[in-house]
């Protein structure tokens, strides 16, 4: 038979486990409560993100744009560097277009003068001068004068869209003619659209010199009806003619009296000879 | 790139010789020279060209005779012709154009104007 001190100890034990029941059912709630709690915070973390997070955005952001500046940046200097591009280009164009024609004049005169010494014909001379004053200064009508030395005459020798009879002689220093053959200076008239014809007033007057020693003139009363003006490489051609013309015309001159007096001696020579 | 070969038929050496420098700066072209209207045409029956620039006013044969017998001669019914006149010979390039030149240039004769036309007529088909 138990005793009452038995008793109280069974029934304290019975007592404490009862506790010990509830106190470990409590924690697995709290556990389970926990865990729960837990999952909504996760759940909660989700939907509305920590302030962790939002500094790990900001970074980004942060970066993000620092990284937009950078390209716009970039953006702006490759748009500045088209543009410098396509100023260069324009640049290009536009000296191009020069280049072109300065190439385009420079073949005129190289022709004008190759022509010119291509030949100790007198008449072919003066044919490849009245082709070079036609085709490459476009005039319509003008004259080749030359001086007469023994007469101091100036007296046309060639003529083009004029007949040579109509060119009167000039006497040197006379006139503007006579004036250019005698200072060498070229002479143009102011207006050249607004010019009409006159025998001793040219629109033009180009000295043909050697050194400064003038052997003749060209006179030029009309231009080609497209040509309004004169271009900076007509005055270049007029100039290139005041000198190569002189000297091709001189020396086919010459040419010709030692191929006149040649033949002459030659003669001469058979006749003593036969 | 082809090789083009062009005629020149003018009697005048000079403005041969600026038409000719013009053209040789097209890149792949020949260039034969002819001084008047029958030495053109035996250039023509000697070889095939591909285009053809004539002056009008010539000795022996003149540009107008040589476009109207170009245009009858079956090789070349259709080789571009350009004639070389004055601005002042309308009448002329009126003929001209209506015996069959394509297209024609007026003295005094600047260098690009060649070149722009004769890249125009020489383009490929």
């Amino acid at each position: 038979m138990a005793t009452d001190d038995e008793k109280g100890v069974s029934y304290n034990a019975e007592e404490f486990l009862q506790l010990f029941k509830k106190g470990a059912e409590f924690t697995q709630d709290l556990l389970k409560e926990n865990e729960r709690l837990r999952f909504r915070i996760l759940q909660m973390e989700e939907s509305f993100p920590d302030s962790g997070e939002e500094t790990i955005v900001t970074d980004e952001n942060r970066k993000l744009v620092e990284r937009i500046e950078c390209l716009e940046r970039d953006k702006a200097e490759i748009l500045e560097r088209i543009a410098q591009i396509e100023r260069e280009n324009q640049d290009f164009a536009e000296r191009y277009v020069e280049v072109e024609s300065e190439n385009n004049n420079l073949a005129n005169l190289y022709i004008a003068s190759y022509q010119l010494h291509s030949t100790l014909d007198f008449p072919e001379v003066l044919q490849i001068i009245t082709e070079i004053i036609i085709n490459l200064i476009g005039a319509e009508e003008f004259a080749i004068l030359l001086l007469d030395e023994k007469t101091n005459e100036l007296n046309a020798m060639a003529t083009e869209g004029i007949a040579r009879e109509e060119i009167p002689s000039m006497q040197m220093g006379s006139g503007i003619i006579g004036s250019v053959a005698k200072n060498g200076e070229n002479f143009f008239v102011d207006d050249i659209e607004g010019y009409t014809r006159d025998f001793h007033n040219p629109m033009v007057c180009i000295p043909l010199k050697i050194k400064e020693h003038v052997i003749g003139l060209i006179v030029i009363y009309k231009l080609l009806v497209q040509k309004k003006t004169f271009a900076p490489v007509d005055y270049e051609l007029f100039t290139l003619l005041a000198g190569h013309a002189a000297t091709a015309i001189f020396s086919s001159k010459l040419y010709s009296e030692s191929e006149r007096k040649l033949s002459t001696i030659q003669g001469f020579i058979d006749l003593l000879t036969k | 790139m082809p090789e083009y070969k062009i005629l020149i038929i003018e009697d005048s050496p000079t403005m041969r010789q600026l038409i000719a420098f013009a053209l040789k700066r097209l890149q792949g072209v020949r260039i034969v020279e002819a001084h008047d209207g029958v030495d053109g045409l035996k250039k023509l029956s000697s070889e095939k060209f591909d285009l053809i620039l004539t002056d009008i006013n010539m000795p022996v044969m003149d540009g107008l005779k040589l476009v109207s017998l170009v245009r009858n001669d079956a090789n070349y019914r259709t080789t571009p012709i350009v004639v070389i006149t004055t601005e002042g010979a309308k009448e002329d390039r009126e003929r001209a154009l209506s015996l069959g030149a394509n297209d024609y240039i007026t003295k005094p004769i600047q260098a690009n104007k060649i070149l722009d036309l004769a890249r125009s007529l020489l383009k490929p088909a």
